[in-house]
């Protein structure tokens, strides 16, 4: 593929605090297995990507540790491969000059590593998507129109409220963009909604990069978009497959709980010839389940031990559910162990979790409950 | 320029394992899957790397090509090292002419060079067909505070199951004055486990001078040991304790697995701090569906169960469709178990499927277990009977029987 990708990691992390304090949005676990950042990694690498740069400014430590020397995705190579690129501090700058908060500060951040592409194309991608997509398709009907930026979109019939972060894109007949509206909180009727994944001429972004330099522009919507639309050619490009936006708790709790009561969605992700999602492989022993368990209607990783009653839940690896336990509505990161005679309704815990004998915990699907890492009930 | 290494570890993978009948058929025995998601050489490769032995020769022979990609570089066992690190031994092509290996001594004297490379002070011989967990740097010790020419690691057998084994006579002190090939009437009851550890300078002289003697049969157990021991050199018998288990035959390959199951495993495969290492690919979580139930079994990732399943191994990728029984059985990976069929006390091998409302072998005392080939197709509602082996020409025999009935 003439291209090469550019993960953000860092984007959107404030629609979900909780799980967010201490890792990115990248490394925010998901579906028993995975971190948010394997689907758009194994969209890249499955549609021959062989040149992935993930930026990031802060929390990082979780998310070098998932991706390591990238082997896990086939991108430990001599030439390419993944580069995480943290921020770098210049003794000329005198320190750190705190954090990028949009895409365009983040493309500056990472200029000399832009300026060096020799791949035409940059597929650029933020980590709060869940899809399992072939990526030729956008980069083809990119090159076919002639585009310098292709914005990948999904027709939905909106509402009312919106996340935070979702923009609106609007675009003519021919799908040239005419207007992009960030952050409207609040839409209505069927609209172009943003999926954060977008297609740039390597020499345009490289031109934006140095013109953002030159004048402080921060926003690539709209300080470069909105201004040139008219002479430039940003067109969108429709995506119909299942996608999943994580923009909120909410989001986080029903996109996992989908994964079990729509099987179509899960198979989607999971079931594609030839497009396995890629994850840090963690060598577990099988999953044991002893004449106690009972398990219904979850998804479950290697390693856990259930000894207790499993329903609508997605656990981790290494979960332990103790005798007696009913764990209904879950979902349990890596390593929580809960203990015998335990309730737990709606509950998301994070790693390391102790849920000691005989609680009763409860939260609502809408709401659901949030244990911290490492705490102890 | 090759770093020392004080013990090389040469395992032989070669077996072709013939009583293991159709698993075997187009795989080496190490390379037959173990334990939901293990192979059974990641056993012995996994000791050696909790041992601290980062420097293992895998003599390889028969079918090889699954256990070659299997072991791969090395990596999953953290044996990917620049200095060491594991190495695929198939036979070769010299100057004066081509050998297949004709015994375990043999073997290893065709790679005396790569041993040497290494400049070792002891070797280590292992052989890829057990499942355990064993301390090889605990038996290197010993090696060497007996000061030993060749220790044998051995385990107490029952003295009614002795007649089995190789057989370790020895005085208190261990050191080892009899060596007895499956004996009529065992005299101890410490039987070889097929672990040795020579110094590495006098089984270099011993593999040459057997390789000249035109009569031996080249193996360590009939050729090597004996003469050794007939030489007076101090051969000396280490203690091993704990589970340990040839899985050279149905039954036992099917006993050892059940041995996995129940909350307090007679073999424990979730110990932190002896790890079994394998190489995985990262397939999605098992998928439990609303009638599923599961009790007393081991199920792996890609898994997708709607059916019963009781007291069996599920590897990777099994599915079990509505109204499937699967008990006290061995589901090898991508194996699809289609509705209302039944598998008892069977070892289904891998990429099979069993058509909706077969009948796979059934409960028995005798652990007669019924075996399926890989990538068969077994027809809806056929029956196989308890301790029946079906390959490929099997089931067509089988069909055959089926038209003309």
């Amino acid at each position: 593929m003439n291209a090469i990708g550019i993960i953000f990691a860092n984007l959107h992390e404030r629609n979900i605090p909780e799980l967010t304090s201490s890792r990115t949005i990248g490394s925010v676990p998901f579906g028993c297995r995975y971190r948010l950042i394997d689907f758009i990694l194994s969209n890249m690498v499955n549609s021959g990507i062989t040149d992935v740069r993930v930026v990031t400014q802060y929390n990082y430590g979780s998310l070098m540790d998932h991706i390591g020397s990238g082997k896990d995705w086939d991108l430990a190579r001599r030439s390419g491969g993944i580069k995480v690129l943290p921020p770098s501090i210049r003794y000329n700058q005198g320190g750190y000059t705190g954090g990028a908060h949009s895409r365009l500060e983040s493309l500056v951040g990472i200029s000399e590593s832009i300026a060096h592409i020799k791949e035409d194309y940059v597929i650029m991608a933020d980590c709060d998507g869940i899809c399992n997509i072939d990526l030729n398709a956008i980069l083809n009907d990119h090159i076919a129109h002639g585009a310098d930026i292709t914005m990948m979109v999904k027709r939905v019939q909106l509402h009312g409220p919106l996340s935070e972060t979702a923009s609106i894109v609007t675009a003519d007949e021919d799908g040239k963009i005419t207007d992009i509206a960030m952050n409207p909180k609040f839409a209505k009727g069927e609209k172009d909604v943003a999926l954060n994944i977008s297609v740039i001429n390597t020499s345009y972004l490289q031109n934006v990069v140095r013109e953002a330099i030159a004048h402080g522009f921060t926003s690539l919507t709209r300080d470069v978009m909105m201004r040139n639309k008219e002479e430039r050619n940003y067109r969108i490009y429709r995506y119909d497959g299942a996608f999943a936006t994580i923009s909120s708790m909410e989001d986080y709790f029903a996109t996992n709980m989908d994964l079990i009561r729509v099987s179509e969605f899960r198979h989607a992700l999971f079931g594609v010839e030839q497009r396995p999602v890629l994850t840090k492989v963690r060598n577990s022993a099988p999953t044991r389940y002893t004449d106690g368990s009972c398990a219904k209607n979850s998804l479950i990783a290697d390693g856990c031990t259930i000894d207790g009653t499993v329903e609508n839940c997605i656990l981790f690896r290494g979960v332990k559910i103790g005798r007696g336990a009913a764990v209904k509505n879950c979902i349990l990161f890596q390593d929580t162990v809960v203990g015998e005679n335990v309730f737990m309704n709606c509950v998301i815990s994070d790693k390391n979790t102790v849920i000691r004998d005989g609680n009763v915990l409860s939260g609502h699907p809408s709401k659901p409950y949030y244990i911290g890492k490492s705490q102890m009930l | 320029m090759f770093q020392k290494k004080e013990c090389v570890v040469m395992l032989l993978a070669g077996g072709q394992g013939s009583r293991l009948y159709t698993l075997t058929e187009t795989t080496a025995k190490p390379a037959v899957q173990f334990g939901g998601k293990y192979r059974i050489i990641d056993f012995p490769l996994s000791n050696c790397i909790n041992s601290g032995l980062d420097t293992v020769g895998v003599l390889t022979q028969y079918q090889p090509l699954v256990l070659n990609e299997y072991i791969g570089n090395g990596e999953p066992w953290d044996l990917d090292r620049t200095r060491g690190g594991v190495m695929v031994l198939p036979p070769y092509q010299g100057k004066k002419g081509a050998d297949w290996y004709s015994g375990t001594a043999n073997a290893i004297y065709q790679n005396l060079n790569f041993i040497d490379r290494y400049d070792p002070d002891y070797v280590l011989i292992l052989s890829g067909d057990h499942i355990y967990k064993m301390d090889y740097a605990a038996m290197l010790a010993y090696h060497k505070k007996m000061n030993a020419d060749c220790t044998i690691s051995v385990l107490e057998v029952p003295l009614s199951e002795a007649s089995r084994f190789g057989i370790m006579n020895a005085d208190e002190q261990g050191k080892i004055y009899e060596f007895e090939e499956k004996p009529k009437k065992p005299k101890s009851t410490k039987a070889s486990m097929g672990i040795y550890i020579f110094n590495a300078k006098l089984l270099k002289d011993y593999l040459i001078a057997d390789e000249a003697d035109p009569k031996s049969q080249k193996d360590f157990g009939k050729n090597i040991i004996p003469k050794m021991l007939a030489d007076g050199r101090a051969m000396y018998a280490y203690p091993f304790v704990g589970y340990w288990k040839d899985v050279g035959t149905i039954a036992s390959l099917w006993e050892a697995n059940m041995d996995l199951l129940g909350t307090k495993p007679a073999f424990d495969l979730y110990d932190q701090k002896w790890r079994i290492f394998s190489r995985t690919s990262a397939r999605p979580a098992q998928f439990i569906g609303e009638d599923a139930k599961i009790t007393g079994s081991l199920v792996s990732e890609g898994c997708e169960l709607h059916g019963y399943v009781e007291d069996s191994v599920l590897f990777d990728g099994v599915t079990a469709a509505p109204g499937a029984v699967v008990r006290d059985s061995v589901i090898m990976s991508g194996t699809k178990i289609e509705a209302g069929a039944r598998v008892e006390y069977s070892i289904v091998d891998a990429d099979t499927v069993i058509g909706a409302g077969a009948v796979i072998g059934e409960k028995n005392d005798e652990a007669k277990i019924a075996v399926i080939g890989t990538k068969l197709h077994i027809p809806a509602g056929m029956q196989i009977a308890a301790g029946e082996m079906v390959n490929e020409a099997k089931l067509s025999e089988l069909k055959d029987k089926k038209t003309e009935a």
